[in-house]
């Protein structure tokens, strides 16, 4: 509805008529509120204007009206507090078995890789009905990816991933923006986001460049740079083994436990003393300059594929080639 | 209540006109120091904050580092405040008593004990500066890589450790600065004889400004130099 | 006939004002000096304005267009928003309203101007040899390490207005604790001091954060540190929350004296005492205090956890509460009230709609799924300028209006008053009504360029903002013609309450002759005559 002057962009997201339907509850209290607030006030400096001869009257005031236009407000807030929190606790979710496209900012643009292996400038292609969660991180500054008509947007930091996830609903082409000023041309790092038809994606993904699976790239750079050396696939190792180890809690040996997730993974290659694996020494060499981000990506998702994929889920991309496995489009 | 023309003549010349007494200047003038020294622990506050995270996130770094200066001076550095908030206390009574000499002695004093403060912190810097621990182009941090050859040092989290022990140790010397010129003016204007037992409100103030700047080092110093004292293992 | 003594003509010369410790003067200084700053920060508003009606960037270059937007929002947040209202009219006021001759640090008061005087000239030599534009938000690592603009100088002159505020703050609290006249006691005060006084705790707590903070990017730009630097160890969200633990507060600091002003004029305009007299004093200290709780509101994209994001969402509907508790006693004030419609009350009336529109907004943003969608475009921006503008700055022309009376001894020209209140209001909300639906359209703040489909709110905008131009420049001109030409005016032509208005206009340098002795209530207008009631003493 109002095609020509729309007062918000497409829903074309799973999470957009969420997002939406709290704006227009908001939109339909605030109104209501100022309708009575101002429209009391008018009656008021109507009615109560100053006329020869009328006294005003002197009202302490009323702590019964005091508590309940404090309590109703409250209550109020709170309500509106649950739907906003539980709209974003599905924001922050994203559902297992999402396909997973690494994206790295940079001044001024948005490198994307899918997994199958294509990659993208400031442009992302989708198909309709799939989940897609972005693992992110920047080249330099703080970054913000945001796509209005998803009404998902995430500040990019560097140093560590930061993640959104959509299922696009529509076809069609939705603006990308850089959302948190980032140097000359924040504003033009701007881009779009193609949602396809599920076949029209197939087309488009096998007429691309084969550069290899995101994960193909990442075992061949796993071998380049001698990890195999300690990282044997059995406990002969001088550093742990890594099949397996994704997703599952390590015991470190300062006494901590932690969960190997993607930015434990980066953060093990590029400043491996952080965290030490309990029973192994702190002889890794530091990779912290010697491996771009998209690289780091590559091995991230080389690493995840030696794990199975989590339970329920159509499977994930494992060093497969293109158009393996896909994902069926769900409802 | 009304000032009669009897109390204007027997009004000190320290009262403000815009006081009604000397009790309400007096009032006035303690109450505005602590809420100013409240300020200062909010100020301080934020850098303690980045200090406590960053302890957190790596100690390792932070207890190399803290084994790396001075214990020493540090120790002598917190001897040398503590007695120079003596001095300050005895001070302020010898105000409160009237005791002209005693007071100018023991402020004089106090400044001594400021100034030796500054001059062994002098020292402390020069030794880092000597070991290239100081933040910035020439920061190396080999020396204590090496000393620890069984934990992974991280030099840029040793940096943010110095970065932080020197802007800590730093603020808090500037504010050492500024006593010392606070405590130049109270001690000439002891002298001067200004000082009565009617009327001590500044020094009692600069006092207040003296034991808060002692108290910071009092945090600072196990903070900063007490980390990691047990013996390596 | 002899001249009358007043505070203006007791002593004549540069002198006597340079260096008066009189905190009427010192006001009257201040005036001078926020004016020129927020013409300055206005300027910067207007070519900003310009820029975007056009989707390209064709009037700046992109570097000149951040550098606009970083320094209009630093000009107008240190160095017009926070101190406008205590430092020109709470360092009127203050003595006046509580029956003192003097703040009780007049000399510290001196100070503090100096100090802002001097961080305002620290700010414009930042301006003119270069300029910023990180943002008024600095943010790491893009401040520290990135940018190659006066990021130092421009901290720095930020740093040394902070210490300008903390001292305000701090003689604030001092003279409402220690300098009220016999029988003024706390629950008698007028509205404008609680508020005043709720807004020096912000002033003393938070400020030294946003000091230490600045004081630390400068170190760490200076001397290649990396405390916030994630490429050299340190963590980029540590600034952020540093950062907005004193701006959050900052914004309290910037509507609390206004919600004080707006406090004073509707008990005079509708005769009768406020409404609710205790809650609205204990909800500017719970504004205060809450403020303090909420920072992280600003961040709930920046990665932080789901539970810190929850936690502070919670506590910023709390932080509404007090707020509206507000709106709903002032509107309770005017039932059966007896109204007059001067441009005080106008402004008023202005400030209590479009603080309403704004703190709602507000509930839109602390809506964290909402948030996610509206966070870093022109949304947020049209919500804070409701609340500043539409609120903080109406409210100091009411202020300025209502007092302007004894604070100089004239009357400015009602009629003119009354319609350039009407300009300021039509212009501000077609200025940034639009901006609402751009944000929620999805157009992202800081932008030079935007694509084409954005235009036409845009342009409504800045259409909006050559008429709130107007608005503003009015005043300027009539309040000046009026310290010459205007009628003058007697001690009280409002017929209000307060002690302020006790005092002849304007007010001798020590104020009262003799110490006053309350033995009434505030808003006492039971028993104060209105206007015309009292024959004219002139």
């Amino acid at each position: 509805m109002f095609d020509n002057f729309p007062l918000w962009p497409t829903a074309a997201s799973t999470g957009a008529g969420n997002v939406d339907a709290l704006y227009i509850f908001l939109v339909a209290l605030s109104s209501f509120m100022c309708a009575a607030i101002f429209t009391m006030i008018i009656v008021f400096a109507l009615r109560y204007r100053r006329r020869k001869g009328v006294e005003a009257e002197q009202i302490e005031g009323s702590t019964v009206l005091e508590i309940t236009w404090s309590a109703v407000p409250l209550f109020i807030f709170l309500f509106i507090f649950v739907w906003g929190a539980a709209i974003y606790f599905a924001e922050r979710t994203p559902p297992r078995g999402a396909t997973e496209v690494y994206v790295v900012a940079k001044q001024w643009m948005w490198k994307l890789q899918h997994p199958e292996g294509p990659r993208e400038i400031n442009e992302l292609h989708v198909p309709v009905g799939r989940d897609v969660k972005l693992i992110m991180t920047s080249q330099d500054v703080i970054h913000s990816f945001y796509v209005p008509s998803f009404r998902i947007k995430q500040d990019v930091l560097p140093g560590r991933y930061t993640t959104a996830w959509f299922r696009a609903i529509k076809p069609g082409t939705y603006h990308l923006f850089c959302a948190e000023y980032c140097g000359t041309m924040h504003s033009g790092m701007i881009g779009q986001v193609v949602v396809m038809e599920p076949n029209r994606y197939e087309a488009w993904l096998s007429g691309g460049g084969t550069s290899g699976s995101l994960a193909a790239n990442g075992a061949s750079m796993f071998q380049q740079l001698g990890c195999p050396t300690c990282h044997r696939s059995d406990t002969q190792g001088r550093g742990p083994n890594l099949v397996g180890v994704f997703g599952k809690p390590v015991h470190l040996e300062d006494g901590r436990t932690v969960i190997a997730d993607e930015d434990y993974i980066r953060e093990s290659i590029v400043a491996p003393a952080a965290k030490i694996v309990s029973g192994f020494k702190p002889i890794m060499p530091v990779f912290q300059g010697l491996v771009s981000e998209e690289q780091l990506n590559a091995l991230v998702v080389y690493i995840k594929s030696l794990s199975p994929p989590p339970s329920g889920s159509a499977g994930q991309p494992s060093g497969l080639p293109a158009g393996a496995e896909l994902q069926q489009p769900k409802e | 209540m009304s000032d009669s023309p009897g109390a204007v003549e027997t009004q000190k010349p320290e009262l403000l006109h815009h006081f009604s007494s000397a009790e309400q200047q007096r009032d006035a003038s303690t109450f505005g120091m602590w809420l100013f020294l409240a300020t200062e622990i909010m100020f301080f506050g934020g850098m303690f904050c980045a200090y406590l995270i960053y302890r957190y996130w790596y100690y390792n770094e932070f207890a190399a580092g803290s084994r790396s200066i001075n214990i020493w001076l540090g120790t002598i550095n917190t001897a040398v405040l503590i007695c120079s908030s003596l001095t300050v206390a005895l001070g302020v009574r010898a105000a409160q008593m009237g005791k002209r000499k005693l007071l100018v002695t023991l402020l004089l004093i106090t400044m001594v004990f400021g100034v030796a403060f500054l001059g062994i912190k002098g020292v402390e810097w020069y030794q880092k500066f000597e070991e290239h621990h100081i933040p910035g182009n020439s920061f190396n941090v080999d020396d204590i890589i090496h000393d620890y050859p069984q934990i992974h040092i991280d030099p840029q989290h040793e940096q943010i450790f110095f970065s932080l022990y020197f802007a800590m140790t730093g603020l808090h010397a500037l504010h050492m600065v500024i006593g010392l010129g606070i405590f130049t003016f109270l001690t000439y204007k002891a002298w001067k004889g200004v000082y009565s037992p009617s009327y001590y409100t500044p020094v009692e103030v600069g006092g207040l400004y003296w034991h808060f700047v002692d108290i910071v080092w009092i945090y600072l110093f196990p903070l900063l130099y007490l980390i990691d004292r047990k013996p390596l293992r | 006939m002899a001249e009358r003594e007043t505070y203006l003509n007791k002593e004549y010369g540069i002198r006597s004002w340079l260096l008066t410790t009189d905190h009427k003067r010192i006001a009257l200084l201040y005036l001078i000096s926020i004016t020129f700053f927020f013409f300055i920060g206005g300027f910067f508003a207007l070519l900003i304005r310009l820029e975007l009606l056009t989707p390209a960037g064709d009037l700046v270059q992109a570097d000149t267009y951040n550098k606009l937007f970083t320094m209009h929002g630093m000009v107008m947040v240190f160095f017009f928003l926070i101190p406008s209202i205590p430092a020109v009219l709470g360092n009127f006021l203050v003595p006046l309203m509580i029956g003192a001759k003097d703040l009780a640090f007049p000399r510290i008061n001196l100070l503090s101007w100096y100090l802002y005087v001097i961080a305002g000239i620290m700010m414009l030599h930042s301006i003119v040899t270069g300029g910023v534009d990180t943002g008024w938000t600095f943010y790491t690592p893009f401040s520290t390490a990135f940018s190659n603009t006066k990021v130092i100088e421009a901290g720095l002159a930020i740093f040394v207005s902070g210490f300008s505020s903390i001292l305000t703050g701090l003689n604030f609290v001092v003279t409402i604790h220690r300098m009220r006249a016999p029988g003024m006691t706390w629950s008698r005060l007028p509205l404008f001091i609680w508020a005043h006084y709720a807004t020096s705790i912000i002033q003393l707590l938070g400020t030294p954060v946003i000091a230490i903070t600045l004081v630390l990017v400068v170190f760490e730009r200076a001397f290649n540190l990396g405390i916030f630097d994630p490429n050299r160890g340190g963590d980029p969200l540590l600034f952020q929350h540093l950062f907005w633990f004193y701006s959050h507060p900052a914004v309290y600091i910037m509507i609390l004296p206004s919600m004080g002003v707006v406090t004073e004029i509707i008990p005079c305009f509708t005769r009768k005492r406020i409404f609710g007299y205790k809650f609205v004093a204990a909800s500017s200290i719970g504004i205060a205090v809450l403020g303090f709780l909420v920072w992280a509101h600003h961040m709930f994209v920046a990665g932080i956890s789901l539970y810190s994001a929850l936690i502070f969402s919670l506590l910023s509907y709390l932080v509404a509460v007090p707020s509206a508790i507000k709106v709903f006693n002032w509107t309770a004030t005017m039932y059966k009230g007896s109204i007059s419609f001067t441009t005080p009350m106008l402004y008023a009336f202005g400030f209590i709609g479009l603080f309403t529109m704004g703190g709602l907004t507000g509930l839109f943003l602390a809506a964290l799924g909402i948030d996610v969608h509206v966070t870093d475009t022109y949304f947020v921006i049209a919500h804070f300028h409701y609340i500043m503008v539409g609120g903080a700055v109406m409210g100091y022309l009411a202020g300025m209006h209502f007092w302007w009376p004894k604070i100089s001894g004239r009357m400015y020209p009602e009629w003119l008053g009354k319609f350039a209140a009407l300009i300021v209001f039509l212009g501000f909300n077609l200025t940034f009504f639009p901006q609402f639906l751009l944000g929620y359209m999805g157009m992202p703040r800081r932008y030079w360029q935007y694509p084409p489909e954005f235009q036409v709110l845009n342009v409504l905008s800045t259409a909006g903002s050559t008429i709130l131009a107007v608005g503003y420049i009015l005043p300027m001109i009539y309040f000046l013609w009026s310290m010459r030409y205007g009628e003058p005016a007697p001690d009280n032509p409002w017929g209000a309450s307060g002690l302020e208005w006790t005092t002849q206009s304007p007010p001798t340098t020590f104020n009262f002759e003799e110490t006053p002795e309350v033995t009434w209530e505030a808003y006492d207008y039971e028993h104060i005559p209105a206007p015309e009631e009292v024959p004219v003493e002139r």
